[in-house]
């Protein structure tokens, strides 16, 4: 008999019924809430008289429709208003505890979980958002749900799933200078494809991933919903156990020993077998910049814009030629001579601490090109904001030209008021390039936060590793 | 959940690979707290000539001639045709809200990405899974002949073509049968209330730093 995969172990312990069809009931340990896919939910519950089921599983705040200026006079927009609100009364009705717009703590809910050590090694950690995969990077089971699920593991704790396929795609070797995570996640989805995880899960290994720190995990993490597929995993090692001492929801003392005993047997076993396998040399990775409508259209910043005539096959071919004409490029363009109109440093892919330090190492002492109107750094969460304060890190941006904001998930979907202009292209170290996504006719480009900021100081795309 | 058994109808085609939630249904619109009333803004911005917010009366709004959607031959379509991994990206279930208050009620597709699978399977939409080939063959037939229709049995696992032409589809046995029944899949899971109980308790006992409040 075959060893288990880290998704295997998470999956056979959160079993609380198999079903003779295949499917089995999953118990949920953490249930993360924000305003957006919550409000049905929570009406669904009222309406058929039911009450959630383990209210100190929930965790709530609000974050894709909170403005990142002028907070202290509340939300303009009356729709996004009574979204939050609505969101308030509901965790004020149930007993559940949130982080509301004002509290030290607010901030996108990826951000927060781990960092308040609500996301635990060994978890089954459920959102109504897809990038809750960013907390498999913690060796927890974690993956985004729709509403309807929302309101089933609020009445049940509890949700009816099929288990899914294992996938390793393992980087191994050396990250060069100038390459990051957020790099490394785009070159894999370039490779298999913005459906090739469809079915699984993937779980993250090699010698690059070990040597990531746990915010780069959780940045590799996140993306696998990029490549298709629902959940991310990395294995426990001393740096996911380190992370979490004298977080507010992690073990106490008395407990802590036993529970690294646990944590640490998250891993795959030597003989463990999984259904597809990638091999990724970190060494040969440049840093990335997406060129589409689509995380999977991206090349190395040396490199140009593709053309379609070169693709055989029909679709893609019609897919190519349908981002280049919303995205304004012409086939064979080098990368660097694209230039830009505004900056966002931000999002639940990179907006923690080290991302923050990145992009000010690249900024400190400059200033934004004069054709860039704007250029934006949204904090993850108050407190990542607060340590950034105290690291003087605000003061390097705004003597750069950056505007310092409130957090939130701000232009990476452009809920609330920070979006795109019709036309206007961006260099963003969010997630999704898809059409519309920071704003109708905007123009979306996906790198890493010190790509970014050097896009934002150069006025067009940069190669980092060149940066003086 | 709306009850799904047979269904004859209109086809409409999406002809692009990785249609996403962004663009079947924008942003602007999540800020509703209803699940209803999505559907005049189903492929916002590509079906209209000027961009909607919430609020607009979205009937005055200029239609873009183009979209296929607005071309007469497919109004009133149940059944929409698309391409491979149709539904990517967010997990909103505002998608499966607005395709059926649009009136879609089937959807074909050689694959789909899984939340958004999921949340149809949960709203009475359903989606049919075709190899890419048959899929292809049916794109043709729609563009061919002005008024295909489908029809589509859950029951016997059938698309029936205008031209008599049965395809079968398979589906996991549990879904067909709450699609069939329209059952609520809550109740069905507070059945096994002890079940659920006994692992917790269990749950409790081996781990019971995640049953933690938070420590100031």
């Amino acid at each position: 008999m075959n060893g288990k995969t880290l998704y295997d172990k998470l999956w056979e312990a959160h079993v609380v019924r198999s079903n003779p069809d295949g499917t089995a009931l999953i118990y949920i340990d953490r249930h993360l809430v924000h305003e957006v896919t919550s409000p049905q939910a929570f009406e669904g519950l009222r309406l058929a008289g039911r009450v959630p089921w383990r209210i100190d599983a929930n965790l709530a705040t609000a974050d894709h429709n909170v403005p990142t200026t002028g907070r202290r006079q509340g939300i303009t927009d009356p729709v996004s208003r009574l979204q939050v609100e609505t969101l308030d009364q509901n965790c004020l009705d149930f007993g559940i505890t949130e982080f509301a717009m004002n509290d030290p703590r607010q901030g996108i809910v990826h951000v927060i979980g781990p960092e308040q050590g609500a996301t635990l090694p060994g978890m089954t950690v459920v959102c109504g958002d897809s990038h809750t995969s960013t907390h498999g990077a913690f060796g927890a089971l974690a993956f985004g749900i729709g509403t309807s699920e929302v309101e089933h593991v609020l009445a049940t704790q509890c949700l009816l799933m099929k288990k899914a396929k294992n996938m390793r795609v393992r980087v191994d070797g050396e990250i060069p200078f100038g390459v990051t995570a957020k790099d490394i996640v785009l070159a894999v989805i370039g490779h298999i494809g913005t459906a090739g995880g469809t079915g699984y899960a993937i779980e993250f290994a090699g010698s690059a991933i070990r040597s990531l720190s746990m915010e780069g995990r959780m940045t590799v993490c996140n993306m696998a919903i990029e490549a298709g597929a629902r959940a991310g995993l990395i294995a426990v090692d001393d740096k996911t156990v380190d992370y979490f001492h004298g977080r507010p929801y992690a073990p106490s003392e008395q407990q802590w020993d036993r529970a690294q005993t646990v944590w640490r047997s998250l891993h795959s076993d030597e003989d463990a077998v999984f259904d597809r396998e990638i091999g990724v040399n970190a060494g040969t990775i440049p840093p990335q910049v997406t060129w589409g409508t689509s995380p999977e259209m991206v090349v190395a910043i040396d490199d140009r814009v593709p053309d379609p005539a070169r693709e055989a096959d029909a679709t893609r071919r019609a897919s190519m030629r349908g981002a280049l004409e919303y995205m304004g490029l012409v086939p064979g363009t080098p990368m660097h001579d694209i230039a830009i109109d505004k900056v966002f440093i931000g999002s639940c892919t990179n907006s923690r601490i080290e991302d923050l330090r990145a992009a000010a190492a690249v900024v400190k002492g400059r200033r934004i090109a004069r054709n860039v109107k704007l250029a934006m750094v949204v904090p993850g969460s108050g407190l990542v904001k607060a340590q950034a304060e105290r690291e003087g890190l605000d003061k390097v941006f705004t003597g750069a030209g950056f505007e310092w904001r409130e957090p939130g998930c701000s232009m990476c979907l452009a809920m609330n008021a920070d979006h795109l202009e019709p036309g206007e292209r961006c260099a963003s170290t969010s997630n999704r390039n898809f059409e519309g996504r920071q704003g109708a006719g905007g123009r979306t480009h996906l790198v890493s936060p010190a790509m970014a900021a050097a896009a934002g100081i150069a006025g067009h795309f940069v190669d980092v590793r060149n940066w003086r | 959940m709306q009850k799904f058994t047979t269904l004859t109808g209109i086809a409409a085609p999406m002809d692009r690979a990785n249609v996403d939630t962004d663009a079947i249904i924008p942003k602007q619109y999540l800020k509703s707290i209803k699940r209803s009333g999505f559907g005049p803004n189903l492929f916002d911005s590509w079906r209209y000539l000027d961009h909607g917010e919430p609020g607009m009366d979205h009937s005055r709004r200029a239609l873009n001639p183009d979209f296929v959607l607005n071309q007469p031959r497919y109004a009133g379509a149940s059944v929409l045709l698309a391409r491979v991994n149709f539904g990517c990206g967010s997990s909103r279930e505002h998608a499966p809200w607005a395709l059926m208050d649009y009136g879609f009620r089937v959807i074909i597709a050689p694959s789909y990405a899984d939340i958004f699978y999921q949340n149809c399977l949960k709203n009475g939409l359903l989606p049919v899974v075709l190899d890419e080939d048959m899929v292809q063959r049916l794109f043709e037939e729609v563009y061919a002949q002005e008024g295909y229709r489908l029809s589509v049995d859950l029951g016997m696992q059938t698309i029936t073509t205008p031209s008599g032409r049965n395809i079968h589809f398979d589906i996991d046995p549990f879904r067909k049968h709450c699609l069939i029944n329209g059952l609520d899949e809550i109740a069905l899971t507070l059945e096994h209330v002890d079940e659920i109980r006994a692992y917790e308790a269990q749950r409790r006992k081996e781990a019971p730093w995640l049953f933690h409040e938070a420590r100031s």
